[in-house]
């Protein structure tokens, strides 16, 4: 019986303990009144978002030439703007557009920042301080700038802008990966690996990536909400995404010469804009709080 | 006592003896000129010697080698900063006319409207010299750089830097202006929250800086423009002159550039300085009946600092990305707005100019930031100053 009793013990210890650190995490993110509230604000504003043609009210490219730069009204709840599109509707297409371009360019930036900051940091040395130099040289351009450069130089459309704004935000994810790698550079488990004779990929990649993506995520949750901002930023600018395509930031800006008659063309694509990323940042903040308990207050 | 700190060739650390007689080391040196700096009442002096200052020794002062193990000086890391800093802005022109080299469109069809024939164009082409290989339009605007000459606007035929005397002093204004309210708001505001944690005034600035921190420059520009110009009457809504007194055309894109910088520096300070007043030391100063202030002002804030620091450089190079949207929002006629137009009409030299000037400005405050981080935080100046630091004393009390 002791012998079986100790097999249970045996058996059902790692699994516990597995998931009671996945457990805690999600325990104490769900304590966090803030972080839920976030969570379920973006649900609510994915959902309407995906959503969109079986919610939205109308075409968002339909123009209703009865009801130009309309204020609200049960048949267009946020109005209309000057060439007579519903404008409700415009940011249920338009949010698809720019969720889109956020989650793709964070998406994006961590992959290839995972990617170079491993190599990068389990190599270590030379390799290192060559890196750190190009990314000394690419950082030296500020992002906004560097993003505007480059997405005049490719065009707009959806891709080009992601290709933008990543490229922008790259130095800065492999550095913030290449320190994590550092430190888990001197872990024993890495030496226990290399006295297996694992392959260098395999280190990197297998033993090493797991442990560094956890803090990414976290950290890239947090960044959503800012490459939003940049993304409706450069719209807002002409580059980026080109109007008629729904866009938060190009809806704001094509509403800007309407501005001190119907400023409501402009407020609503901005509210949504700020709840948005605010939702974002609030579930980023409750997130890194829930795994690192230390950094909360 | 006054204190000699002597820069040279650093002797190795069995040479360690040379450190009095200063004219063993200056004639240790490869030139026999050892540049010295000297600090009298905490005031540093830099002066150079071609000789061994025999009347320094007479007098009985007390020689410091500024060095680390390496035995690289606190002088030879602004040297070598400055060097980098030479180096950056090389790869940045380098990437920029890359990257303008691969635009598509034409400035020749742009200047000559869609009427022109190819002789036209091409008659435009070596004009302006766009018919030339790669290499050597890339290392004539290197050179030509290197003297603040960024050419002439294919548009309007006004060399660039003359935009740039008008419209630089504008956006450096933007950007150091609204920097300086980032720190100058943000960071007390922070402090304060850490102080009075928990009660209406610590909640109230996190939930304000949440949502500035969460709203985009160009929008909160606009509801300024909506509240204040349109709705009160009280600022202008766009430009840089007018009916009203000139200071009031800056307030709004100043403040739109800044707010969210600031709420950045109240959260960070307020977190800081939370996990800096539980540390030790805070709690010996305590212990030690110093009054709440001096604590506070004098054993937590430098140490809660250290962190925010270490991050105004990039938010420093957020301002100066900010500022092209803020300019554009207003009207304002500065760089950011100079470049877009530049973007729009492919006016390759105006874009090149106006990158490689923000990047220089971003560069050259990043600098200055990493110095005062290597102030600020004794272990940094340590690494350039240990012996010295051993010899005067750390005064703040390191961070744990």
């Amino acid at each position: 019986m002791a012998n079986a009793a100790t097999v249970t013990k045996a058996s059902s210890v790692p699994k516990r303990k597995k998931d009671t650190q996945l457990r805690q995490i999600m325990r104490r993110l769900v304590k966090s009144k803030t972080a839920m509230l976030g969570l379920i604000v973006l649900v609510i504003i994915i959902l309407a978002c995906v959503f969109a043609p079986l919610i939205a009210p109308y075409d968002p490219n339909y123009m209703d030439y009865t009801s130009l730069n309309a204020g609200s009204s049960l048949a267009h709840i946020m109005g209309c703007d000057n060439l007579g599109r519903d404008i409700f509707s415009r940011i249920l297409y338009g949010g698809r557009m720019s969720l889109m371009l956020g989650f793709t360019v964070a998406v994006v930036g961590m992959v290839f920042g995972v990617f170079f900051g491993c190599i990068v940091g389990y190599y270590g040395g030379q390799v290192d301080n060559i890196a750190m130099r190009i990314c000394d040289v690419w950082m030296a351009i500020p992002g906004t700038l560097l993003a505007i450069v480059i997405s005049s130089a490719l065009g707009s459309g959806f891709g080009y802008t992601v290709l933008a704004l990543s490229v922008s935000g790259l130095p800065g994810s492999v550095r913030g990966t290449r320190a994590m790698a550092l430190k888990e550079r001197e872990m024993e488990y890495l030496e226990a690996a290399k006295a297996m004779n694992c392959s260098k990929m395999k280190i990197m990649f297998k033993h090493m990536m797991p442990n560094i993506i956890a803090p990414t995520i976290v950290g890239t949750t947090g960044q959503i909400g800012g490459t939003m901002m940049s993304a409706a930023g450069l719209s807002y600018i002409g580059l980026g995404i080109q109007p008629p395509t729904a866009e938060w930031g190009a809806m704001c800006s094509s509403a800007r010469e309407y501005l001190t008659k119907y400023p409501h063309e402009m407020l609503w694509p901005g509210f949504v804009i700020l709840l948005t990323v605010l939702a974002i940042n609030l579930l980023g903040d409750g997130l890194r709080d829930a795994m690192d308990p230390r950094l909360k207050d | 006592m006054k204190t000699y700190i002597m820069w040279g060739k650093a002797p190795s650390r069995s040479d360690f003896k040379w450190a009095f007689p200063l004219a063993g080391a200056a004639s240790r040196t490869k030139c026999g000129i050892s540049l010295v700096t000297v600090k009298v009442l905490n005031s540093y002096k830099l002066i150079l010697f071609l000789r061994a200052p025999l009347r320094l020794l007479r007098s009985g002062a007390q020689f410091i080698l500024l060095k680390n193990e390496k035995g690289v000086t606190m002088w030879r890391y602004i040297v070598k900063r400055l060097l980098w800093l030479i180096v950056i802005m090389a790869c940045v022109g380098v990437i920029i006319f890359t990257i303008m080299w691969f635009v598509p469109g034409d400035p020749a069809q742009i200047i000559l409207g869609s009427g022109a024939t190819n002789e036209d164009i091409a008659r435009v082409h070596e004009q302006l010299g766009l018919d030339r290989p790669y290499m050597v339009q890339l290392v004539e605007f290197l050179v030509n750089s290197c003297r603040l000459d960024f050419g002439e606007s294919y548009v309007y035929g006004i060399p660039v830097i003359q935009e740039f005397a008008t419209r630089l002093p504008r956006t450096l204004g933007l950007g150091l202006i609204s920097m300086a309210l980032n720190i100058i708001i943000g960071i007390p505001l922070g402090v304060n929250a850490a102080i009075h944690r928990n009660t209406i005034w610590d909640q109230g600035v996190l939930v304000l800086a949440m949502v500035f921190i969460s709203v985009p420059q160009f929008f909160l520009g606009l509801l300024m423009v909506v509240l204040f110009s349109v709705q009160l009457g009280w600022l202008p809504p766009f430009g840089i002159s007018g009916s009203y007194p000139t200071w009031m055309y800056w307030i709004m894109p100043v403040l739109a550039n800044s707010l969210s910088g600031m709420a950045m520096n109240a959260r960070q300070t307020r977190s800081a300085a939370l996990e800096t007043i539980r540390a030790d030391f805070v709690t010996t100063a305590r212990a030690k009946g110093l009054p709440e202030r001096t604590v506070i002002y004098k054993h937590m804030l430098p140490n809660a600092l250290i962190p925010v620091v270490n991050s105004l450089g990039m938010q420093l190079s957020m301002v100066v990305g900010g500022t092209v949207v803020i300019e554009t929002v207003f009207s304002f006629p500065g760089i950011g707005q100079y470049l877009l137009t530049g973007v729009n009409s492919r006016d390759y030299p105006v874009v090149r100019g106006s990158v490689m000037i923000l990047a220089l400005f971003s560069a050259v405050i990043t600098l200055l930031v990493d110095l005062v981080y290597a102030y600020l935080d004794p272990r940094i100046k340590a690494q350039y100053v240990n012996y010295a630091a051993k010899k005067g004393g750390s005064k703040k009390g390191g961070k744990k």
